[in-house]
């Protein structure tokens, strides 16, 4: 189970020092940013282009311009299952993360238990947990309740195999050095296992919380009533497809937003690792 | 113990340390008198690191007892600071944290004149908030070396804190011991692999056996400090060096002599 958290996370990390290129002043930066905008420029305007002079009908794929019309129009409608989505996202995340740091924080404490509980977490992280949404519908309703544990079951698993990864790096020297001074196990805890393990703990909440936003889109799109996911449904099959990509479009700009939120709290909590 | 416990600031009383079936330490016994260097010298694996981390209290001994002012050391001690191997400085912190994380672990507030004499004393001051990482291996040690000062220990244990460090960087800090210890008259235990280093810096130079670790000679070193090249390279540092080599080598020429017939 370490490996997999493992991989998941150096991979992860080698995107955040890919992103961090972009703090960095100068000439070849702003030459890099240039071509950035250009590329943007070609393939937004060459899909726009494209899309018109082939006149390929709406309902298949509409034009950026259309799709940003149609956010920008029906945004007020959008707004509110946006909030559902966000609020859906957050407890499920942060109820999954928790649990997920505590387990990873007092397992790794005991290799033994740690082999016991290990196959069962890679259960957890292996079973798409969009194949339980009905299930726990039909246990707790339409409501927040079944798309929230889904959320968690989805999110924690992720949050606890990386957490886990971290506190695995014991460093028995740096353990020794806090012992000489005294220190108790909490003391040892929190001022040397924590902050060793923060780095992987940091990646492992930037994976759970994507997994999250995926897990409650889907939920969303089989749960029914409201959300994001429920408006993707809806626009689909009213055949909206502006709305629809428009809608697709703010997802991506969530995922976006996750990864740069823990990109800078990474940079500053834990650039000593780079 | 009895005549020398009162005059030694650390005795080590018969010392004996196994790990399972291994036996890392027999019978070791010496004394360490205060306001001294002694330095501990001996083939890799003979259980010096053991017996230093025995004396900061990091370990318990199967065997004997180490005795500080007299009294047995049962566990970490706040007149005892231990500088590792390598530098061993947190790498989330800068190096002003990492010296306060003793005070910050025991709650005390720290004596910044003191911590500010010390980083300059080691020409760290302007790095304070700098991160390890940013620093050579050299400045790191000067860190971890001020960290184990910060709080005033009457012994200062290390355990080969230069073997990382190439020639040059070596013979400077070895030349910044020696001021520290002119200036604060701390009581050290040094170990090293290096005999020119053990001369330049102990007044007793201990040689323990291959593993199992017992004393096997104990030398003075009579020079005067500071010790100048001249005294180092003299007929008398060459003699001392040739017969701790002895003792050391002569050793594995037996066992080797053993190994073939
Ligand atoms: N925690 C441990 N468990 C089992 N054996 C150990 C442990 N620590 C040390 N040993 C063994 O005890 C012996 C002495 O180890 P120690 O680290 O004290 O040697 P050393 O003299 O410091 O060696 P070096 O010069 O290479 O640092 C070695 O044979 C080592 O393998
Ligand atoms: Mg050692």
């Amino acid at each position: 189970m370490s490996e997999d958290g493992g991989v998941v996370g150096s991979d992860v990390g080698k995107g955040f020092q890919s992103l961090s290129s972009f703090g960095t002043g100068g000439l070849r930066t702003r030459l890099e940013i240039l071509a950035i905008i250009a590329t943007a420029v070609i393939v937004i305007g060459g899909m726009e282009l494209a899309l018109r002079i082939f006149e390929v009908p709406l309902y298949i794929l509409p034009p950026p311009s259309a799709i940003v019309s149609a956010l920008i129009t029906d945004f007020p409608l959008i707004l509110p299952h946006l909030g559902h989505t966000l609020v859906v996202l957050f407890s499920g995340f942060a109820i999954g993360a928790g649990v997920g740091m505590v387990l990873a924080a007092v397992i790794t404490q005991f290799p033994f238990a740690e082999k016991i509980i290990a196959p069962y977490v890679l259960i957890l992280v292996t079973t798409p947990m969009l194949a339980l949404v009905p299930l726990l519908i039909l246990r707790f309703g339409f409501g927040y309740e079944p798309r929230i544990i889904a959320v968690a079951l989805a999110s924690g698993p992720m949050v606890m195999i990386n957490s886990a990864t971290g506190f695995r790096r014991v460093d028995s020297q740096k353990i020794a050095l806090a012992r000489s001074y005294g220190a108790s196990t909490l003391q040892i805890f929190w001022k040397v296992r924590a902050p060793m393990a923060l780095p992987m703990i940091l990646v492992g909440l930037m994976i759970g919380a994507i997994f999250g936003l995926l897990t409650a889109v889907g939920a969303e799109m089989v749960g029914g009533g409201f959300g994001l996911g429920n408006r993707l449904t809806t626009y689909s099959s009213m055949i909206q497809m502006p709305q629809f990509f428009g809608v697709v479009l703010l997802l991506s700009t969530l995922g976006i937003l996750i990864y740069v939120i823990f990109f800078f709290i990474g940079k500053k909590w834990a650039s000593w690792e780079a | 113990m009895g005549e020398y416990a009162a005059q030694a600031k650390l005795a080590v009383r018969n010392a004996g340390m196994r790990y399972g079936d291994r036996v890392a330490l027999e019978n070791c016994s010496f004394d360490v008198a205060p306001n001294t260097i002694v330095s501990i010298v001996g083939p890799s694996g003979c259980g010096k690191t053991t017996l230093l981390w025995a004396m900061s209290g990091l370990h318990n001994l199967t065997d004997g007892q180490i005795l500080l002012d007299g009294k047995p050391i049962t566990g970490p001690h706040p007149d005892i600071g231990l500088v590792f191997q390598d530098a061993n400085l947190l790498p989330w912190r800068n190096l002003m944290d990492n010296i306060l994380f003793p005070f910050e672990i025991k709650g005390q507030t720290p004596d910044r004149d003191w911590i500010e004499h010390l980083m300059e004393r080691v020409q760290l001051t302007g790095f304070e908030r700098n991160f390890p990482r940013e620093l050579s291996g050299g400045m790191q040690q000067r860190a971890a070396i001020v960290r184990a000062l910060s709080l005033r220990p009457s012994v200062l244990l290390m355990d080969e804190p230069f073997g990382a460090l190439d020639a040059f960087t070596r013979d400077e800090m070895n030349k910044l011991v020696e001021e520290i210890w002119m200036e604060t008259h701390t009581t050290i235990v040094f170990i090293t692999h290096s005999i020119e280093e053990a001369l330049f810096l102990s007044d007793r130079v201990v040689v323990l056996s291959p593993r199992p670790g017992r004393v096997q000679s104990e030398y003075e070193i009579p020079f005067e400090r500071p010790r100048t090249m001249e005294i180092m390279a003299g007929k008398e540092a060459y003699d001392l060096t040739y017969r701790i080599k002895g003792d050391i080598y002569g050793h594995q020429a037996k066992k080797l002599a053993e190994a073939k017939g």
